[in-house]
């Protein structure tokens, strides 16, 4: 079962809740539907990751990640500027005798190399990001990418760190997802069965939460929502998830010492490791979803 | 010589357009016999790229020098590689009327080899 | 004409409210500064929301293309699958289709079909705005869920922007900026005079106002730091303090943790207009002061001649 937590919105607590579901899991072994064993988190915001603050994994593996550049060799080129043709993004230009090659645009999708009549060009992986992966508190597995700074693109370091971190048959993966609504959040909850929301009950929440379940919509996904700071704003994030038939699956009341915990690197569960049974109760009311789904 | 002005309509008379990679139409002109032709910019519509895409253009045309604005890092690495001068026209005013600040020697060069670190164009 | 963006790094610690705040204060405080504003973060744009716009323009974003292969010309060999390195092609009943969402328009498997059954056809990826508001022009733009190219969206809205400032002779552009570190941001950031970094006094700010950090400095934009909700975690301020005071970076103020700025963006309303008298509110007239005297050409005298001005029965 793979759970993608997302947002829209910035800052309205996925970490906090994707590191309470890991740890809910992780905390208690009980039985039934779904074997509640320590699950894998996977921290894919790769812009600003956060979820080792609060987790503290000892990470055992790190690796660079990045993009097939075009190289090309200068003996071999007959500048005829096919590369360039082929190019859909300009990454490649041709003027007079020389080719030029701009690596921050390319997306490395190899049309270059497969279109040059001479064979000339090789593509060379330039390294955009970091991958690291190791065991967190509770014994949960965790994995995050790290985009490099100055690097535009972070698509290929998620779509990196979903392919070579992969979960034991049979556990739980937990994504988190970036902030957004765009290619970065879709690569992040691309594939995921379950599809749960964050939000905060206040106007930029309610209308970013609107965006994220087009998101939802669009891919086909189940979804649910939590809302996160309930009572700093007002009920109209709640008949919306009503008038839409998205279910609340559960609200966390605002709370200082929440927030104090939060600012002090203590996940949720550390605050009030009361929270755990409504966590684990999310995660079974999330298979039977997906169950009802198919 | 032959230099290029980016305008926003296809004219010399036209006023100049500030952007390399997106500016509407590229205005060639013969200097000695001023004699014109207007191209609109293939890059115009890019998604991605517009200046090296603009550059490439421009290095077709065979010219010398293209006016402009300003220019982008990429475009002004692709411009150095093929060997046109840049040159910045400063104040707004028609291409007519830049072209001859050209040949009067008033113009800002961008010229010479790439700038490393240059800032990004927003 | 000079150009603010604000960012953070991480997401929520109040970029939009802020923003929105010194839209206010720059057209009806006691120092006006006109102003054209921008909402770069074309995700999830949310100033808007609190200023109130009427829409003048509205236009189509192009982002890039998608490649849709044609099924009846589809033989069904695979190629493309194979060249696609972006997961976007799956068999189904032995003919391939695409996923719109997954494609990254590159081409390659429009390039490789023997057939020739693949076309690659623009795709609008959102749209773009014109309109009034309350406190001056406002630039913004809301990418289509799921679609890609925010980092073009953000360097349109900009552009506009500019421009619009260039030709009607504004003091400068206020950018609203998205969070993160990558393309959209580094699309915000560009060209900027001064990005302003909100940053919140926690553990998860502190590392993202770091990241951020070194991507302004690696376009070399220069920045400052603001403290949003500063008294939360005053050890948490105190890092941020010290963070800043040996990089050299200036810290334009703290803001105190205010529940009058959800009340405010509940009414629709920047806090300052709101409740000019609430904390954050106070706080957030002193950095504007603060900042718009150093970077819209007022010295800080005539500024504090112009608050003074004001207050003087």
């Amino acid at each position: 079962m793979r759970i993608a937590v997302a947002s829209g919105k910035g800052g309205t607590g996925k970490t906090t809740v994707a590191t309470s579901l890991a740890l809910s899991l992780a905390a208690d072994g009980r039985g039934g539907e779904f074997a509640l064993s320590p699950p894998l988190l996977l921290d894919c915001d790769v812009e600003a990751p956060n979820a080792h603050l609060f987790l503290r994994p000892r990470f055992e593996r790190v690796w660079e990640v990045g993009i097939p550049v075009p190289q090309v060799d200068e003996a071999g080129c007959t500048a005829c500027g096919r590369c360039a043709e082929v190019c859909a993004y300009n990454a490649m230009a041709v003027l007079g005798s020389k080719v030029l090659v701009f690596p921050e645009l390319c997306h490395g999708c190899g049309s270059c190399a497969r279109a040059c009549p001479e064979g000339a060009i090789t593509e060379v992986v330039r390294p955009i990001g970091v991958l690291r992966q190791g065991t967190a508190m509770g014994g949960i597995d965790f994995g995050h990418g790290e985009l490099s700074v100055g690097e535009p693109m972070a698509g290929p370091v998620i779509r990196q760190l979903k392919q070579q971190i992969i979960p034991r048959p049979g556990q739980v993966v937990i994504l988190d997802a970036p902030p957004g609504t765009s290619c970065p959040v879709v690569e992040a909850v691309r594939g995921a069965d379950f599809l749960l929301l964050v939000t905060e009950p206040t106007p930029f929440g309610l209308h970013d939460l609107r965006l994220a379940v087009q998101v939802g919509r669009s891919l086909g996904m189940p979804m649910g929502v939590i809302i996160n700071r309930d009572g700093i704003g007002d009920e109209s994030l709640a008949h919306y998830c009503e008038s839409e038939g998205i279910p609340v699956m559960m609200r966390i009341p605002f709370e200082r010492a929440i927030a104090r915990g939060f600012a002090q690197g203590r996940t949720l569960l550390e605050t009030h490791p009361a929270y755990a049974p409504q966590f684990q109760e999310v995660v079974l009311q999330i298979g039977r979803r997906i169950e009802e789904a198919r | 010589m032959r230099i290029v002005v980016t305008t926003t309509t296809p004219d010399l008379d036209s006023p100049v357009d500030p952007r390399f990679g997106r500016g509407a139409y590229f205005v060639v002109v013969d200097t000695s016999t001023m004699e014109w032709q207007a191209h609109p910019n293939p890059a115009a519509a890019a998604s991605g790229g517009a200046g090296i895409r603009a550059a490439q253009f421009i290095a077709e045309q065979k010219v010398e020098g293209v006016i402009s604005g300003d220019f982008g890092p990429n475009a002004h690495q692709a411009l150095t590689a093929a060997g046109v001068g840049m040159y910045l026209f400063g104040a707004s005013s028609s291409a007519r009327q830049v072209v001859e600040r050209f040949k009067a020697g008033e113009l800002e060069s961008l010229g010479g080899p790439a700038r490393e670190g240059r800032k990004p164009r927003g | 004409m000079k150009q603010l963006v604000i960012l953070s790094g991480k997401g929520g610690t109040g970029k939009t409210s802020l923003a929105a705040a010194f839209a206010h204060l720059a057209r009806e405080g006691p120092c006006p500064v006109p102003l054209v504003l921008a909402d770069a973060d074309v995700d999830a744009p949310n100033l808007d929301l609190v200023l109130e716009p009427r829409r003048l323009e509205e236009h189509d974003f192009v982002g890039g293309s998608t490649a849709q292969i044609v099924a009846e010309m589809c033989e069904g060999c695979g190629v493309c699958a194979d060249v696609c390195r972006f997961e976007a092609i799956r068999e189904e009943d032995g003919k391939f289709k695409i996923d719109p969402l997954a494609c990254e328009g590159c081409g390659a498997c429009f390039h490789e079909c023997p057939a020739q059954a693949i076309r690659m056809q623009p795709q609008v990826a959102g749209r773009w705005y014109r309109s009034e508001s309350r406190y001056g022009p406002l630039i913004h733009a809301a990418l289509l869920p799921a679609h890609e190219n925010s980092g073009k969206l953000v360097t349109l809205v900009k552009q506009q922007a500019r421009l619009l400032a260039l030709d009607g002779g504004y003091a400068g552009l206020l950018v609203d900026g998205p969070p993160g570190i990558g393309c959209p941001v580094i699309s915000a950031a560009a060209g900027a005079d001064l990005a302003l970094i909100v940053t919140e006094p926690t553990v998860a700010g502190i590392h993202d106002m770091e990241r951020i950090l070194e991507t302004t400095e690696h376009f070399r934009v220069p920045a400052q730091v603001c403290i949003n909700k500063a008294d939360l975690f005053p050890a948490g301020t105190e890092q941020i303090l010290d963070a800043c005071r040996r990089k050299g970076i200036g810290v334009v103020g703290c803001i105190p943790f205010d529940e009058t700025v959800t009340e405010a963006m509940v009414r629709g309303e920047p806090v300052t207009a709101f409740d000019p008298d609430a904390p954050s509110s106070r706080a957030m007239i002193e950095i504007w002061q603060r900042l718009a005297a150093g970077l819209f050409e007022r010295s800080a005298e005539s500024m504090g001649e112009c608050i003074n001005r004001r207050e003087r029965p």
